[in-house]
């Protein structure tokens, strides 16, 4: 059992972990966090292929983690508008309650 | 020494992060949270990412972890002492998480992956993101700038107070 394989057996299950917060939390706000978790699982299976698998001066894995933090910066403020929202229209932020097309 | 570390960090990142996902209580979530994004970081120093961790401390421990305690202060009765987040569906949660954890874990174990020879110490990597920043990522850099703006100023319209019209 090398290095990398340590790094992708805790990534996965980060990412398993963010898997069960989705499907088994109520709160949106905890959902978002289950994301945020399998966000930065991708992002160290980016990191560990970059630093085992390829020679020093090449960087893309870097690269492509640095876009996905971006990406995740993006995605909490726009969830944190609708779950703000959500809050405002039905005074519940309980995702099983929250059935309603029509607001 | 360094073995010590990393495997307390190992530790500390999966006990926090399955904390994070069955505490009952949402503010220790986010904690544990804060935790597991720090432990996270370390690992990235381990990885010879200096960059990326400290652009992982920078903007998931201060920018997107305050958001969502903001989050959890602004959807709360915050008067009460414990702000719950109850769980369902455990069982099946707990199925295919578990399910998806055994197959990516057999898959890494049984893999015969090919590791490269030459990783030693080298310079610090905050040059070479730079050459390739404004160089082969160019475009992908400039595209993701425009879309940080379009978030922005989405979700400030998203969650401003509506005016009556």
């Amino acid at each position: 059992m090398n290095n990398l394989q340590i790094y992708l057996l805790l990534s996965s299950l980060l990412f398993s972990l963010g898997i069960y917060a989705v499907i088994s939390r109520k709160n949106a706000v905890a959902i978002l966090m289950g994301i945020e978790l399998m966000l930065n699982s991708a992002n160290i299976n980016f990191i560990a292929f970059n630093r085992f698998t390829s020679n020093l001066n090449n960087l893309d894995g870097h690269l492509f983690s640095m876009f996905v933090i971006v990406l995740a910066a993006a995605e909490a403020a726009v969830a944190l508008a609708i779950i703000i929202n959500l809050f405002k229209n039905l005074g519940t932020v309980n995702v099983d309650e929250a059935a309603e097309l029509k607001g | 020494m360094g073995e010590i570390i990393f495997l307390s960090l190992i530790i500390i990142i999966s006990s926090s992060a399955i904390w994070v996902v069955v505490s009952p209580n949402l503010v220790h979530s986010a904690v544990s949270l804060l935790i597991t994004l720090f432990g996270v970081a370390g690992l990235y120093v381990f990885l010879y990412a200096d960059f990326l961790a400290a652009t992982q401390v920078v903007i998931y421990v201060g920018g997107i972890l305050v958001l969502i305690i903001f989050g959890v202060m602004l959807t709360n009765k915050i008067d009460k002492p414990v702000i719950e987040s109850n769980s369902s569906n455990k069982i099946i949660g707990l199925f295919v998480s578990g399910f998806i954890f055994s197959i990516l874990s057999f898959v890494v174990l049984q893999t015969n992956w090919q590791i490269a020879q030459n990783n030693i110490e080298g310079d610090s990597t905050v040059k070479l993101i730079g050459y390739l920043i404004l160089g082969k990522y160019l475009l992908p850099f400039e595209l993701i700038s425009v879309l940080l703006l379009a978030a922005l100023v989405g979700s400030a319209m998203l969650a401003r107070k509506k005016i009556n019209e």
